[in-house]
């Protein structure tokens, strides 16, 4: 229960006005500008925009900077943001094998079409602090470059698929679920398992997909290709019935490919785990292939009973922004439901007393 | 010859459009300022900032998706007989504004030509050259593999 309580205006104007304070920190400091986040903090950016479930990177350098860095905090600033906007449509859906790649890497196969192209990478840094970037001014070396192909580059699984040894995926032309239209309901369809593993919490998709890893699933899992990279988005206006590119966004994709020991009505074949995020996010991007592949248990006859199977439990506790919200309010006052609970308290021990006395005498 | 010659007048202006849709509205404004004034317009639909829901397909190839919205601005605008229309990534009314402004004009075949070369064809190559650097970037970290075919 509720109750509307009074009296703690002037205190929360005075806790917001330290808050804006201690945002700005030391102002001896120059004041970081939302150009500055949205350049030298562009992974940050990256994450509160999938996990906002929002691509404007100027508005997630915003929110990262009222939410003093608190990356979940600006998700749910950049949430809250997108409900003021009208819905013009939706896109065609991403043709991936045409992004403009940064990166493209393959664990399953060394020599592929377009090759291993290693793009801006802290794989194979020896994770050692670097106290050269402490010494601000300094010029980042020039970047090398070389002949490059500009032409597509086509996706690993469709080279397993054509030999058959790959599980096409389901092509019904249904229109998906929108979990910002519908809750969810279960069994949920993959393409809304999709949606809400896109936009969950990092850190618990990477739990998850660990678990799966290590027993929770019985995943064996390879690499088939990550993919990060650019790629134009194309609508089609009802005023002019064809299709227009509206610009670029950043995204990056990951393809696991699993083995499924096939069934009554299908051989045995591999099967893909896939995950798709908004900019540069490989970690979230596996975890979420792991999940997916994960949540296809039921679909493929597996056993259900790893936590990474259980879509319930995956899709209901995935999204920060609902579970901060919930796990958060319990600052809130509750006042008059913690005195029932104290006078409910009293009774049974003013019972249990009773009781002993009258057992004593 | 100018490559879009040879295209539908459609293709032609979605070529016009992707390329604007990736163009600053500073860049949109200075490549029109070296133009004599274009004829009164007329804003049908002003700039207005709204929502795309991105899709994306299960396994790259599967089940459409959606991955997440994004910021988009439209805006049309009437010149003469024709109508532009613009749609562009981010929240930049000015920039939607221009975009739908040249959209019409580049329709007006007395207009055409000199937007073309004005403008369009210097922004697709700045931006095509934009693209190439990246890619020579990229191919610079291509792995060559080399093979121990003697090792025992």
């Amino acid at each position: 229960m509720y109750v509307a309580v009074k009296g703690g205006e002037k205190a929360i104007s005075a806790a917001h006005a330290w808050l804006d304070e201690t945002r700005r920190g030391d102002t001896a400091l120059p004041e970081l500008s939302v150009a500055q986040i949205e350049q030298q903090m562009a992974l940050a950016v990256d994450r509160v925009m999938a996990e906002g479930s929002c691509h404007d990177r100027f508005l997630a350098a915003l929110a990262i900077k009222q939410a003093k860095g608190d990356l979940i905090e600006a998700a749910f600033l950049l949430r809250a943001y997108r409900t003021t906007l009208p819905r013009f449509g939706a896109s065609l859906p991403l043709e991936t094998s045409r992004m403009r790649l940064r990166r493209r890497i393959s664990a399953t196969y060394k020599d592929l079409p377009g090759g291993q192209v290693l793009g801006p990478t802290f794989d194979y840094t020896h994770r050692l602090l670097d106290f050269a970037l402490a010494a601000e001014g300094r010029e980042a070396p020039a970047t090398p470059e070389a002949p490059a192909d500009m032409g597509d580059v086509p996706r690993v699984t469709e080279i397993l698929a054509r030999e058959g040894l790959m599980q096409r995926e389901a092509m019904t032309g249904d229109e998906p679920g929108d979990l910002t239209r519908e809750p969810l309901s279960f069994p949920a369809p993959r393409p809304v398992r999709l949606q809400n593993l896109a936009r969950g919490d990092e850190g618990f998709l990477l739990a998850l997909g660990y678990s799966t890893q290590r027993g929770y699933g019985n995943a064996h899992p390879f690499v088939g290709e990550i993919r990060v990279g650019h790629i134009g988005v194309e609508i089609t206006p009802p005023e002019l019935g064809f299709a227009i590119d509206i610009g670029d966004i950043g995204i990056t994709e990951c393809q696991m490919v699993n083995q499924f020991k096939g069934s009554r009505t299908e051989p045995a074949q591999f099967t893909r785990g896939y995950g798709l995020v908004f900019g540069h996010g490989e970690r979230r991007a596996m975890a979420m292939a792991l999940v997916d592949r994960g949540l296809r248990a039921r679909e493929l006859g597996e056993d259900t009973d790893a936590p990474a199977q259980q879509e319930e439990f995956v899709l209901y506790h995935s999204d920060n922004i609902e579970a901060t919200g919930f796990v958060e309010h319990l600052k809130l006052p509750h006042y008059v439901d913690f005195q029932s609970e104290l006078e409910n308290l009293r009774t049974i021990r003013r019972a249990a007393e009773a009781e002993q006395q009258e057992a004593a005498e | 010859m100018n490559p879009t010659d040879t295209l539908s007048p459609q293709t032609a202006r979605q070529k016009w459009m992707a390329v604007l849709a990736r163009a600053s509205a500073d860049e949109l404004a200075a490549g029109l300022a070296v133009l004599p004034a274009l004829p009164e317009a007329e804003v049908l639909r002003a700039p207005e900032t709204g929502l795309v829901m991105v899709r994306g397909r299960a396994g790259g190839d599967g089940d459409a998706f959606n991955l997440g919205e994004m910021t988009v601005t439209r805006c049309a605008i009437r010149l003469g007989s024709h109508i532009g229309h613009a749609y562009v990534t981010g929240r930049d009314h000015a920039k939607a504004r221009l975009a739908a402004l040249l959209d019409a004009a580049l329709q007006d075949t007395a207009l055409h030509d000199a937007l073309m070369r004005a403008v369009i064809e210097p922004l697709a190559a700045a931006q095509q050259a934009t693209r190439a650097a990246e890619a020579r970037k990229a191919a610079a970290t291509r792995v060559d593999f080399f093979t121990m075919a003697t090792m025992r």
